[in-house]
């Protein structure tokens, strides 16, 4: 039951990041959106690897440790994007 | 018992993990939604010590939340002052 | 947002997430198959390292950090290649340069720790790292232009230190006949605690770099530079 909750609120946080996503057009909310969704993603990888009883899976940890920080060096990347075209368009 | 006010606590760690994920989302401040979007990480990385996962929630915390967090809240800074001096129009960031 | 185009979007979305729960929800009753975890915990006492996820993260799956140091890099040399960094913020007030006096050598003297404890308890090469960035953010924010970075020619020097120190090792380990980052037993603590060292000064340094935002010099520099 524990698991089902944990494992369904990242499909929920998922499926709320694509929406927003694809519905919003200003880069940082697209990127907001971006974020929560790979955070769903690394939420249901951890809720799967905690299993009641046994100690919880050290591999998944290790993948979501290692996803958080090219999540954070893509976002740092995508704002510099955003800022170099913000830029050149002079202020819009 | 014990069971019960387990799964109470799980539900609550969950709804309002969903919950501040809505409000960063649909938030229309755009530096509401970032400071929303750190309380969801900081949140997580709680959600995550909970699920005995403490070596990623502290990273979650460092990183996802503070790092990113203070990239998007400079950015979004720098949105506002350059809405403010388009004469304030697209003030938020423009929803399309 | 409040057209059409949104609430069908919704609607896919909303379809996508119900599928998506009922795969959860067949693979959590389908029943646990089986993991790598006992693979992982069968194999600690060779590592040298009694965290698992530290095990799994420098010495099972070695490639994978030291790419994921790659990626770091290379998101990096992106930013610089971007444009140069918008100038500091103006100088703090006493009240926030004390605090900065006090917060910055507790960030690092904790990132240390981190560092250190990881091989045995939850901490490690990335949580260290993200203290030595948030230092750098601090300072940052407090008015210091570079983020409390050294030169430009020492921060390239830094940024590098991780992957550099990775592969590295691996040639080592390679030459030693033992395959590329096979660690000899009893070497692998300390091998994987330089490792570590060099890729938490390259992570600190990258990310609070990334914060800066931009190549920190201009052409003018470059041109009388190099």
């Amino acid at each position: 039951m524990a698991q089902l909750l944990y494992g369904g609120a990242g499909v929920v946080l998922f499926a709320l990041g694509l929406w927003a996503f694809l519905v919003y057009t200003p880069l940082l909310r697209k990127l907001i959106a971006l974020n929560i969704m790979g955070s769903g993603v690394f939420h249901l990888l951890i809720a799967i690897a905690e299993r009641g009883e046994l100690p919880p899976d050290p591999v998944p940890h290790a993948l979501v440790l290692t996803g958080i920080v090219v999540a954070v060096s893509a976002t740092a990347l995508a704002l510099a994007m955003g800022r170099r075209l913000e830029e050149d368009e002079g202020g819009r | 018992m014990t069971a019960g006010l387990l799964l109470l606590f799980d539900l609550v760690l969950v709804t309002t993990l969903v919950g501040l994920a809505i409000a960063a989302l649909i938030s229309p401040d755009l530096r509401r939604a970032v400071m929303l979007f750190i309380a969801f990480g900081l949140w997580l990385a709680l959600v995550w010590a909970r699920l005995r996962a403490p070596d990623v929630a502290l990273a979650e915390a460092a990183i996802g939340a503070g790092l990113g967090g203070a990239l998007m809240l400079a950015a979004a800074r720098r949105a506002a002052r350059r809405a403010s001096a388009n004469g304030g129009i697209d003030a938020e960031g423009g929803e399309a | 947002m409040k057209s059409a185009g949104g609430l069908v979007i919704g609607a896919f979305v909303l379809l996508l997430a119900i599928w998506l729960l009922w795969v959860v929800q067949t693979a959590i009753d389908i029943g646990a198959g089986p993991r790598l975890a006992e693979q992982a915990f069968a194999g600690l006492p060779a590592t040298g390292v009694s965290n698992p996820v530290t095990a799994v993260l420098l010495s099972y799956r070695g490639y994978d950090t030291l790419l994921e140091l790659a990626v770091l890099l290379a998101a990096l040399l992106g930013i610089w290649s971007l444009g140069a960094a918008s100038p500091g913020f103006q100088a703090a007030g006493a009240v926030l340069q004390g605090m900065v006096t006090l917060v910055v050598p507790l960030l690092i003297l904790a990132g240390g720790y981190l560092l250190w404890v990881g091989g045995h308890a939850p901490g490690g090469a990335f949580q260290a790292g993200a203290l030595l960035g948030a230092a750098g953010v601090v300072m940052r924010l407090a008015g210091d232009e570079r983020a409390g970075l050294p030169p430009l020619a020492a921060q390239r020097w830094l940024v590098v230190a991780g992957v550099a120190v990775f592969v590295l090792v691996g040639i080592a380990t390679m030459g030693l006949g033992a395959g590329f980052l096979a660690y000899p037993i009893g070497w692998s603590k300390w091998l994987i605690l330089a490792i570590e060292t060099a890729a938490t000064v390259a992570i600190g340094t990258t990310l609070a770099a990334a914060y800066v935002g931009g190549r920190p010099w201009s052409h003018a520099d470059v041109s009388g530079q190099s």
